[in-house]
């Protein structure tokens, strides 16, 4: 039985994740927005059913859809919501954008926008975490696309050589960018390519935040004891396009319609007394996440630009020449 | 004080590294040798690398930390990124940096830009070593150098040191600089000899060095190509040519004063570099000596550099391809009489 603070504190985090996407859509259709939006509206379960498996120094690496992945590793969400804006106070002093929302001192390695790029860079946090005997849990995020990519598959084959008990979590959201998942897999299945690595598999229900949760918490107990990386296929539906203002034709509305009678957050919603949850419980959850949403873009709204200038900072921790010239 | 090879400075600067730090690890192709065949006496650390240059470290330090990797670069250098985040120092070998294109998104996108795109949170302290060079007859895919490859790309720093002094000193630095670093080994130097004192001190990155002092033309030598300036300013010294010698030694960052120091006292300058001419670390000195110094120079900057070829096999062509001290003698007398 999961004790009553970890559910509220799923609970919470599933909410402020759709609100703040919902949110962030809405506004991009409204003003400007700079630069990409890819939003993870179907993916929170995932975001937090494996964060809440984690501590808050364990490791992650995301990528370009990321802002499910930040909430619930624990960045704040005013300096998310000040990045997307490209302000000074972001999470990245406006460096990274909606792309990059990223905070190390949350254990964040880092959010990539280059697909398959984060696997190998868990792995070398997790082969430190071997070298230095420490015992962080390291798991990297990456949607099905990122299967075909060759870094993925030199990382997978490392991990599993070197006996490195890290986590690759794949969320197979049904598209890479405006491929469907069944016409880019030459398997059957897609954690099937784990069998080329002898690696452990488990394959979960992404829309269930409470089977994410139980899966990745048993696979991180089982990486760890028998020294091995572990593979887990989270299924769900990427409701959002690829980016905010794709058509999404590719998407028939009867998949969609589908789909949304595995909404996550429908599940939650329904599965909530189960957890011991009441109504007036939901209620006020989702009242404090909604309220933490408007706060943040309130707040947002009110941060400074960077000067121009600042963009000659931090390309390096020490350089004996002029960046200018 | 005792005459060392560029290979045997660079593994003492290994040894020396491993020794004053345990974070720093070594992870690539055949760095030891013999995996897997662990049960036959004599295998094990039968390689140290295609050149043997760190031989010894597996058998001194450990298969913890001397990490043998399979043909993967991605994804090693892509561990080396996290394990260097997170507070190891790796120096990943890049057997030859013509092999830089299957793990270029690693160091271009990620070891180059997580500091400065995260938010100046973490830092990337990694050091890429690899070999360059052609004259080793190793055909199209074996020969590159590549400098500006990695030059360009801002959040890398870039060094490749000529001598065996230079290679110990500059490797210390790099090892323990906090941004990522390529550090670039030519082939044909390995075997080279100079003294090298016991207790050398690194030497910053960023700092340039004179060869040899001159004050009728200035030339600027890349790495193996100060071999071939040295024996030219030999020749040259016999018909009272004095030519100055600048060797940048790193390229990013680059020691520009030392450079517009010596184009100031000369006017003249040749620039030879064995990379292709376009977009080269020739093209970029030549730029900023025209930017910054236009009014010093007597005579438009000479460039000396491999033409736009790839590296040819055959002897006679490689050999035609590689700048050569007769070119260098050439231009300079060329300057001379301006």
């Amino acid at each position: 039985m999961i004790e009553k603070e970890k559910v509220y504190w799923i609970y919470k985090k599933i909410f402020t994740i759709r609100f703040f996407e919902e949110r962030i859509k809405k506004i991009a259709k409204e003003k400007i927005v700079p630069g990409y939006l890819h939003t993870c509206i179907g993916s929170e379960a995932i975001c937090v059913g494996v964060m809440a498996a984690l501590n808050q120094d364990d490791w992650i690496s995301s990528t370009y859809r990321n802002h499910g992945h930040a909430i619930a590793k624990g960045c704040e969400l005013n300096e998310i919501t000040s990045e997307i804006y490209g302000r000074k106070t972001g999470i990245c002093k406006g460096r990274g954008g909606s792309m990059h929302i990223s905070d190390f001192s949350k254990g964040m390695l880092g959010s990539f926008g280059i697909v398959a790029a984060g696997p190998a860079v868990v792995l070398g946090a997790a082969l430190q975490e071997k070298i230095n005997k420490s015992n962080k849990t390291c798991v990297s995020f990456f949607g099905d696309g990122a299967i075909h990519n060759g870094a993925f598959h030199e990382a997978a084959g490392l991990a599993k050589l070197w006996d490195i008990p890290m986590i690759f979590v794949c969320e197979n959201n049904g598209y890479a960018e405006a491929t469907a998942t069944d016409w880019h897999l030459n398997t059957k299945e897609l954690s099937d390519i784990t069998k080329a690595y002898d690696m452990l598999s488990y394959i979960g229900d992404g829309n269930n935040v409470f089977e994410v949760y139980d899966i990745t918490k048993k696979a991180i107990s089982e990486a760890k004891q028998k020294n091995t990386p572990i593979f887990l296929e989270f299924k769900n539906y990427r409701f959002s396009g690829q980016y905010e203002g794709d058509t999404q034709l590719y998407q028939p509305q009867e998949e969609i319609d589908k789909a949304k009678q595995n909404d996550p957050i429908k599940l939650a919603k329904e599965n909530s007394s189960k957890y011991g949850l009441n109504e007036n419980d939901l209620e006020k959850i989702i009242n404090e996440a909604k309220a933490d949403v408007d706060k943040a873009f309130d707040h947002a709204d009110t941060q400074p630009w960077p000067q121009p200038e600042d963009a000659l900072e931090e390309v390096y921790v020490n350089y004996p020449v002029e960046i200018n010239t | 004080m005792t005459i060392k090879t560029v290979k045997d400075a660079i593994n003492d600067a290994l040894v020396q590294s491993f020794e004053e730090d345990k974070n720093v690890i070594l992870m690539g192709e055949d760095i030891a040798g013999g995996k897997g065949r662990e049960q036959y006496q004599g295998t094990q650390d039968a390689w140290g690398g295609p050149f043997g240059v760190t031989q010894g470290l597996y058998t001194k330090f450990g298969g913890e930390r001397v990490r043998d990797t399979t043909i993967a670069e991605a994804g090693f250098f892509g561990a080396a990124i996290g394990a260097a985040m997170t507070g190891l120092r790796p120096i990943v070998e890049l057997m030859y940096v013509d092999f830089a294109g299957v793990c270029f998104d690693q160091m271009m996108n990620q070891a180059a830009k997580v500091r400065y795109m995260f938010g100046g949170k973490q830092k990337v302290p990694m050091v890429v070593r690899t070999v360059v060079g052609a004259g080793f007859r190793a055909g199209s895919e074996h020969s590159q150098t590549l400098y500006s490859l990695y030059t360009h790309i801002p959040g890398l720093k870039v060094v490749a040191p000529y001598d065996a002094y230079d290679a110990k000193g500059l490797l210390l630095s790099s090892i323990k600089d906090d941004d990522p670093v390529i550090f670039m080994e030519h082939k044909r130097l390995y075997m080279t000899s100079c003294e090298v004192p016991d207790d050398l001190k690194p030497i910053p990155l960023g700092k340039g060095r004179i060869r040899r002092e001159g004050s009728d033309v200035t030339i600027i030598a890349i790495q193996r190509m100060n071999l071939f300036a040295e024996e030219a300013a030999n020749e040259l010294e016999k018909i009272n040519i004095n030519c100055e010698i600048v060797d940048p030694r790193t390229y990013s960052p680059l020691d520009e004063e030392l450079i517009f120091h010596s184009v100031k006292k000369t006017g003249k300058v040749i620039i030879v570099d064995e990379s292709n001419p376009k977009c080269s670390l020739a093209s970029e000195i030549s730029s900023l000596i025209s930017e910054k110094c236009f009014s010093d120079l007597k005579a438009g900057v000479i460039k000396i550099t491999a033409p736009h070829t790839p590296v040819p096999f055959s002897p006679p062509m490689e050999d035609f391809y590689i700048p050569s001290t007769k070119k260098i003698i050439d231009a300079v007398k060329k300057l001379k009489d301006v």
